[in-house]
């Protein structure tokens, strides 16, 4: 069981695709104009890393050594077919709101990068927490940076408008979010983010050390 | 008119990078030097056309005739892979002190979203209407905004990594240095390049 929760906390946190690997940037940086754009587009790239881990962990021993990438695109890209045509039928205004990066998510790094890192050495089981924890974490990282983007810009939380508020950094007009606003948005919880986590390092080491000191002074005495 | 609606629309005010955020992978990755900022750019451009060469035909003449337009991105991965293959054997051969310079990030290119991006963004019948021109698509067209859009991204390429080489110079505070001041740099070269969006 340790074995899953170590996977799962590696891919929400110590090796989150967005804040620290800084993988997937086109489409977090489009789908963080918006909070809902920005969930929208995480439940969908959670849904295909989890389900191409799973496909992809299950056929490692036949897939070919020298031609897997191929392999790997050729299963993402008939997930992403199928996503699409799902969403077109039944979530229309999803759809319409992912635009162009609904087809991007082929050449997403995150669900690519897992495939071959993870998923392509290690068990369907280990290979779908796997999936899902590193969705999940891309997903939370894009609604949080979503939040703040889409109340900066337009003063709205999910579309909801909560008050007059605007700053034209973020956004030149209703329909039209500016890339700028972004890209700073996602630098600065990249780096508020490497921050904490640099936090709770020193400060774990700190009680390693005091614990180990005092264990020694102990045995000493 | 057309013409130089299409060029002022890939270069400038529909920027690959500062307006759509289409490969930033490459835009965050290769651009700590000027000159393989410049091969990566130029690298791209070239499977950028080629790609709209064959993606455009394959879509127009073969598969909405025969009805099977949902399986464009498959068809579409392919030629991608194909060509940045060939440019990898091609560069190889001719210039192996770029092969070298760019690594990783050539076979890289197949996952560039800048190039499955263009490939789709070229075969919606719309798009002319889309950049404000009128008129009918065709392949001239298509072909002509991949080129101008590549050089757009290789323009913008250029300038982040004449950024980045001065940004060596000063000591940044751990958390801050890498990613998170690259991304800072990039959002000021977003607020110049927003201008350009007022030009219509």
């Amino acid at each position: 069981m340790n074995k899953y929760k170590k996977i799962a906390l590696d891919g929400l946190v110590y090796q989150n695709p967005t804040l620290i690997l800084v993988l997937g940037t086109c489409p977090t940086l489009a789908m963080i104009k918006s909070a809902s754009s920005a969930l929208g587009m995480g439940l969908t790239v959670l849904v295909v890393l989890t389900l191409s881990n799973i496909i992809i962990s299950a056929l490692r021993k036949v897939i070919p050594n020298a031609v897997r990438i191929p392999c790997y695109i050729v299963i993402i890209a008939t997930l992403v077919t199928f996503v699409r045509m799902f969403l077109e039928k039944f979530l229309p205004d999803l759809h319409d709101s992912l635009g162009g990066f609904l087809t991007l998510i082929v050449v997403n790094c995150i669900i690519l990068g897992r495939a071959e890192a993870f998923a392509s050495k290690h068990t369907v089981g280990e290979a779908a927490i796997d999936g899902l924890a590193n969705g999940l974490g891309f997903a939370i990282a894009l609604t949080i940076m979503g939040i703040v983007c889409e109340f900066l810009g337009k003063g709205s939380l999910f579309g909801f408008h909560i008050m007059n508020f605007k700053i034209g950094f973020f956004s030149t007009s209703e329909m039209n979010p500016t890339a700028a606003g972004q890209f700073l948005v996602y630098g600065l919880s990249v780096a508020v983010f490497a921050f904490i986590i640099q936090m709770a390092e020193r400060k774990r080491r700190v009680k390693a050390n005091k614990l180990a000191r005092k264990s020694l002074l102990g045995e000493s005495a | 008119m057309t013409f130089i609606l299409i060029v002022l629309s890939a270069v400038f005010t529909n920027n690959f990078i500062t307006t759509k955020t289409y490969g930033i992978c490459p835009f965050l990755g290769v651009s700590k030097k000027t000159s393989s900022a410049v091969g990566m750019g130029l690298a791209v451009t070239v499977v950028m056309v080629l790609a709209t060469l064959a993606t455009y035909p394959v879509y127009t003449y073969v598969m909405v005739p025969l009805h099977f337009e949902f399986l464009d991105i498959i068809f579409f991965i392919f030629i991608i892979a194909a060509f940045v293959q060939i440019l990898e054997t091609v560069l190889k051969k001719v210039s192996p002190t770029l092969y070298k310079t760019m690594g990783i990030y050539l076979p890289l290119i197949t996952t560039n979203c800048a190039v499955l991006g263009l490939t789709e963004l070229v075969i919606d019948p719309e798009f002319l209407v889309g950049i404000g021109a009128t008129g009918t698509m065709n392949m001239g067209w298509a072909v002509l905004y991949s080129l101008f859009a590549g050089l757009g991204f290789t323009l913008v390429m250029v300038i982040m990594s004449g950024l980045r080489e001065r940004m060596n110079y000063y000591k940044l505070p751990k958390a801050v240095a890498g990613f998170p001041i690259t991304l800072v740099t990039a959002c000021l070269i977003c607020m110049a390049f927003t201008v350009f969006s007022y030009i219509h």
